[in-house]
């Protein structure tokens, strides 16, 4: 399967343990990433935040990329940016006269015709079956608590995917390699998000409640989809530790690690080795 | 007033629905900064829909918002708050009315969309210089400055971090882009002007 990639910042920046997750997993499934040519910036919260325009022009030049290099299909392993990049497409194909306005901004004819996809998304697509007749190894000592974050399934008339309040994507799909998920309350609320460094104490307040509440359900380990959520919960865990005086200890691992781990793909070629906190 | 074409509230409200709210109050019991704010995001969509455009907007809250969705999410009236807090943050930078207390995150902000439209990309290492500095002139907090200073060798340790960042090669369309969208501002007249 051959399918346009866009990494987006993160993953090229210091989010690259989990490029090289979603390169190596995919890969072992016979996926072909594709990385759009000359790709920009979603705009991420900022342009969201400060300019209306530019949060729709900024990820609809990307669409229009994909469009001319004939991807219909495209994977966003971030989901700040597969939300902006849905929300782009909705406005441009809700009317012929943002289609040209956006069209102009960016000198590019853009339709938004191409469907953006989020890494659980091309799991699925690949399906459980295909994955289950490639897996070596069961993921029987792995206790998750899947953390899903905001933007996977908000705004969810824009981005359609899964249930906003109990989602169960990730979890189906780690309990049929041999996973035992948990329960948990905070599975969709906000981890801080970008404001690692603007409001830090904020990132490090909501991120402690996620951990402790992972923790007070039976997890040893996190799942998560996103880089911003890996970033809050792992990098920051020492800090968060340090703030709250508290022994939090849970290795945070991107989806793609787990569904990697049980394909025989190895952790240091899954980035594994480069996350802050250690599986004890 | 002849000859000016400013918007309305209806025109840069027009997505959110914010007539339909009721105030329940739902919005305001899911945010996860409830108790850090001055205003609620149901106390600011009633502002807006009340006229109060500035009173609104230049409330604090809109910068400790950390954009998760969850009020839009919950709305039973499909309001889109978390659209209006949007709109409420986009005015209060155009008019320089964001309260001093916020300053840092509205800093960095700026920061990040700068350092997008020169490079295309985000290129962090760049990013945190220009941001750490910008704050440190504005509020000469060495605390701060200093924090996350012991990340560096850690990230290069993980080979996370990148000396020289990524350019696009086509920086100019980046840069085009940027500035036919800045010079759309939402150009809504203040409250005084409106009747």
């Amino acid at each position: 399967m051959d399918i346009g990639y866009y990494p987006g910042c993160a993953l090229h920046g210091s989010s690259n343990d989990y490029g090289s997750s979603v390169q190596a997993c995919l890969a072992a499934l016979g996926a072909r990433l594709c990385e759009l040519d000359d790709w920009i910036c979603c705009g991420a919260t900022a342009a969201h935040s400060l300019n209306h325009m530019l949060a729709l022009a900024l990820p609809s030049r990307n669409l229009a990329i994909a469009e001319h290099q004939g991807y219909g299909e495209v994977l966003a392993p971030c989901p700040m940016c597969s939300m902006e990049l849905l929300k782009a497409r909705d406005a441009l194909t809700s009317s012929a006269d943002m289609r040209r306005k956006v069209s102009e901004i960016v000198e590019l004819e853009v339709q938004g015709s191409t469907q953006v996809f989020n890494l659980i998304q091309v799991l699925q697509k690949i399906g459980l079956e295909a994955i289950q007749a490639r897996v070596v190894r069961q993921l029987s000592e792995f206790r998750p608590a899947c953390y899903y974050g905001c933007l996977l399934t908000r705004p969810a008339d824009t981005v359609k995917f899964d249930d906003c309040e109990q989602p169960s994507s990730m979890e189906t799909i780690l309990r049929s390699l041999g996973a035992e998920p948990v329960d948990w309350n905070f599975k969709t609320e906000c981890c801080g998000a970008g404001m690692t460094m603007a409001d830090g104490p904020t990132t490090l307040e909501l991120s402690h409640k996620i951990l402790s509440n992972a923790a007070a359900h039976g997890a040893n380990c996190m799942v998560v989809a996103c880089p911003m959520c890996h970033v809050n919960l792992d990098m920051k865990q020492a800090d968060i530790e340090r703030e709250y005086d508290c022994r939090h200890d849970l290795a945070v691992y991107y989806l793609s690690d787990l569904v990697g781990l049980a394909l025989g793909v190895d952790e240091k070629t899954l980035g594994i080795d480069r996350h802050f906190v250690v599986k004890r | 007033m002849s000859g000016n074409h400013h918007a309305t509230e209806s025109d840069v409200f027009s997505e959110t629905n914010v007539a339909a709210c009721y105030q329940c109050g739902k919005c305001s019991a899911g945010c996860p900064m409830a108790e850090h704010m001055d205003l609620l995001p149901n106390q600011l969509v009633r502002l807006v829909q009340m006229g109060r455009i500035d009173r609104a907007m230049r409330a604090e809250s809109l910068w400790k918002c950390v954009s998760c969705v969850t009020c839009s999410t919950r709305c039973p009236k499909s309001v889109d708050c978390a659209g209006v807090l949007d709109v409420l943050r986009q005015l209060a930078f155009e008019r320089g009315a964001v309260p001093d207390a916020r300053r840092r995150t509205l800093l960095f902000q700026k920061a990040f969309l700068d350092n997008v439209r020169r490079n295309g990309r985000v290129c962090e290492l760049e990013l945190i210089g220009v941001f750490k500095t910008m704050a440190f002139a504005s509020d000469w907090n060495v605390l701060k400055l200093m924090e996350d200073a012991t990340l560096a060798p850690k990230l290069m340790q993980r080979r996370k971090f990148h000396f020289v960042g990524e350019r696009v090669k086509d920086r100019g369309i980046v840069k085009r882009i940027f500035d036919r969208c800045n010079s759309m501002k939402l150009d809504l007249p203040s409250d005084s002007e409106n009747s």
